[in-house]
């Protein structure tokens, strides 16, 4: 059911979310300017100043107010969308929890960025895993494709009846936001039809009855109110799965939980996040031309964790090796957690690699060597790749 | 103005705020809340802070509010009325809403206020949103139990300011929140007090028809925190306003004006007498204090009738203009 595209254009991927942000015309979206983000308002920011959308532009002081500013907005009945990175991402952090206590279903587009101290505006997915607890929603882009195509399909898993929750559309900072390559965008009605129109229950504007939200719970309430954003979050990778399933049939793009790629008969496979899977897909097309049997899975959802998929997505691997751009100092890095957790028992052996801090390059001849490492007995519980002094064969 | 009868009336039709919460007999705060919304015609929604009004009206799964209500946290009531006003902005616009205009106000306690909402609340004043954001001022952190604020007044003894072998309460002047507003050149702010309802009303009237953010800073009286009988709340408030230590005003477009002068100055030691949190000030020891304390208030009246004489032309020329 592929359909012909109309529009290529050679965008980064902070110009192809600012694109999927003017198709979706959001009612509101409050921002603040951080690097590697401010793209993605500037250009949306543009649009708006030449009524290409609608949109109600707030230019708040801080991140904290974006979000406190999009909760109200959204719950008030408009749809909301909102930009951030970083110590951006952490400011806002609170009200992100609070987004999704109160089933506020706002896009955040992310443009991932390592976290201070030291001060370092580069890819990195700290800024995420800060908020991987709070109940939003979370997506990693690989290209500025998938950027645009998520953001796009957000604002549907973010409203769907049984989710309503804040949905974090990550991209790696300067990796994808600043990359630019064709990206194909859908017709503007084509977006338009496929978001539908925002609806919530109880809206504090146009609502049935007046409507208390964000009020105080006890201890006798606040333990079911927190087990129904747990429901929420499992049942959003369902709803997921629909949306992509139905993305696909209109508009001939199939973006599933999981990027299984090259996987059949695999006996060794990398588990990745975001942009690290489009220098891994190229390690993993050279071994395979050398005869080995290698394979790689990215998750492009990684909240809620799609945990059967995972282990579906095995096969007959007995190796994983699974980078974390991410530390969690004092023990495993997140995906490697998570990862851990949801295999156990299959006997797959699972080996922790961190790359990439602070926009650290991760090369093909590095990728080549966590391969060939996963051949071979573990040389240490955590490998840093690219770290020097640890890894100074690894190349940076 | 709406009198007396009329407001009950209007309570009793259909009350934006119930009884039965469970804020402190003798609270300063739901005098405001019902004088603010019944002076507010049309539909409304109120946005609160966290803290004293906001754990003790909405414990789940009840609320006290009759009119649509969102908390989100403590240092961003203005920047989620923002939002709400925003989404009004926009459904209103592509015609999704329908064509009575409906108000925007926001309830947050002086920590929510002059401390850790300040920045949200001047980002919500200087981008201009048509909101009213009402602090309720009880000059400490009450909710948390006591602890000193931006707000609470030199000398005072609160938990975090406490009175002791070498504490004299707390040592640092109360901020000017209500000229930090003004410098942000928004449409109205004013001074009021619970005990002047009809001030109050007229001052809320007034914010309503404002076309941008308007601020009220409201002297909320409060038992537990500053140590009064519940009964003395009303006259507390009073005795603040007749001592000249809360002056009510406005500030409209940058002009001042009294809108209450009291016959008689009365005696700060009046205002003292009936709070614990100023127990401490009786006697020789701590006449220094008190000293500077009246230093504190005569200036801030002498600055107040300058201003307020300065500007009197203005308000005259805007009175004949029928403005």
């Amino acid at each position: 059911m592929a359909r012909v595209e109309t529009t290529s254009q050679v965008l980064t991927g902070a110009e192809a979310t600012a694109h999927a942000m003017r198709q979706i015309r959001p009612d509101v979206v409050p921002v603040y300017p951080i690097t590697p983000q401010t793209p993605i308002i500037q250009t949306f920011s543009r649009f708006v100043a030449d009524g290409k959308t609608d949109t109600v532009l707030l230019q708040v002081e801080s991140e904290h107010s974006a979000m406190s500013a999009a909760v109200g907005a959204a719950l008030a009945g408009g749809r909301t969308m909102t930009a951030t990175a970083s110590q951006g991402l952490a400011l806002m952090v609170e009200v992100v929890y609070i987004a999704a206590g109160l089933r506020a279903p706002v896009v955040i587009a992310v443009g991932n960025r390592a976290l201070s101290g030291p001060i370092n505006i580069h890819g990195d997915h700290s800024d995420g895993m800060l908020a991987r607890d709070s109940g939003a929603l979370q997506l990693y882009a690989q290209d500025a494709q998938e950027a645009y195509d998520l953001t796009v399909l957000a604002p549907r898993l973010a409203e769907h009846p049984d989710v309503m929750l804040p949905v974090m559309v990550g991209q790696d900072g300067f990796n994808v936001t600043h990359s630019a390559e064709p990206v194909a965008l859908l017709a503007d009605e084509e977006v338009g039809e496929f978001v539908g129109e925002y609806r919530i229950p109880n809206p504090l504007l146009g609502g049935e009855g007046p409507s208390s939200h964000g009020v105080f719970a006890m201890p006798d309430s606040y333990f079911e109110i927190r087990y129904q954003l747990v429901e929420a979050v499992e049942a959003a990778e369902h709803v997921y799965d629909e949306l992509a399933a139905e993305y696909a049939r209109r508009f001939g793009r199939f973006l599933p939980a999981i990027d299984s790629y090259r996987m059949e008969d695999a006996q060794r496979a990398l588990l990745v996040l975001g942009s690290a899977a489009g220098t891994a897909k190229d390690v993993v097309d050279d071994l395979r031309g050398e005869g080995e049997r290698v394979g790689l899975l990215a998750l492009r959802l990684y909240r809620p964790f799609p945990e059967a998929a995972l282990r579906a997505a095995m096969g007959g691997v007995t190796r994983l090796g699974v980078l974390d751009r991410a530390v969690s100092p004092g023990a495993y890095p997140p995906l490697f957690s998570d990862a851990h957790a949801a295999l156990s028992g299959t006997g797959i052996e699972l080996r922790s690699f961190v790359y990439g801090l602070g926009g650290r390059d991760l090369s093909t001849r590095a990728l080549r060597q966590v391969l060939s490492e996963l051949a071979a007995p573990a040389a240490a519980r955590i490998r840093y790749v690219g770290l020097r002094g640890e890894d100074d064969d690894g190349e940076s | 103005m709406a009198n007396l009868k009329e407001l009950a009336l209007l309570e009793e039709r259909a009350p934006g705020f119930y009884g039965g919460h469970s804020l402190c007999a003798g609270c300063g705060i739901p005098p405001i809340v019902r004088t603010v919304l019944g002076s507010i015609p049309g539909p409304k929604v109120a946005i609160s802070a966290t803290g004293c009004l906001e754990v003790a009206t909405t414990r789940y799964p009840f609320t006290a509010w009759g009119v649509p209500w969102i908390h989100v946290a403590f240092e961003n009531a203005a920047a989620v009325a923002g939002g709400v006003e925003a989404a009004y902005r926009a459904l209103s616009r592509r015609g999704a809403l329908g064509a009575e205009p409906v108000t925007f106000v926001a309830f947050a306690g002086d920590g929510g206020t002059y401390d850790i909402g300040l920045q949200a609340l001047s980002g919500a004043l200087e981008r201009g949103h048509r909101l009213i954001y009402v602090c309720y001022n009880n000059e400490a952190y009450m909710n948390t139990g006591i602890q000193r604020s931006g707000a609470t007044p030199y000398a005072a003894n609160t938990t975090t300011s406490p009175v002791g072998s070498l504490g004299r309460g707390k040592s640092e002047r109360r901020k000017d929140m209500t000229a930090i507003v003004v410098a942000h050149h928004i449409p109205y702010a004013a001074q009021a007090a619970a005990s002047h309802w009809q001030d109050l009303g007229r001052k809320v009237e007034r914010a309503a028809a404002t076309d941008g953010p308007s601020f009220l800073n409201v002297l909320a009286t409060c038992p537990p925190g500053w140590g009064h009988d519940a009964k003395d709340s009303v006259k507390l408030a009073r005795i603040a306003v007749e001592t000249h230590y809360w002056p009510l005003f406005e500030v409209v477009e940058g002009h001042y004006r009294i809108t209450h002068r009291p016959l008689h100055q009365r005696p700060l030691e009046e205002w003292l007498n009936l709070q614990k949190r100023f127990s401490h000030l009786h006697g020789e020891r701590s006449a220094d204090l008190v000293v500077r304390l009246q230093q504190e208030l005569d200036e801030g009246w002498s600055q107040l009738q300058m201003r307020d004489a300065a500007d009197a032309e203005w308000f005259r020329a805007q009175e004949e203009a029928g403005a």
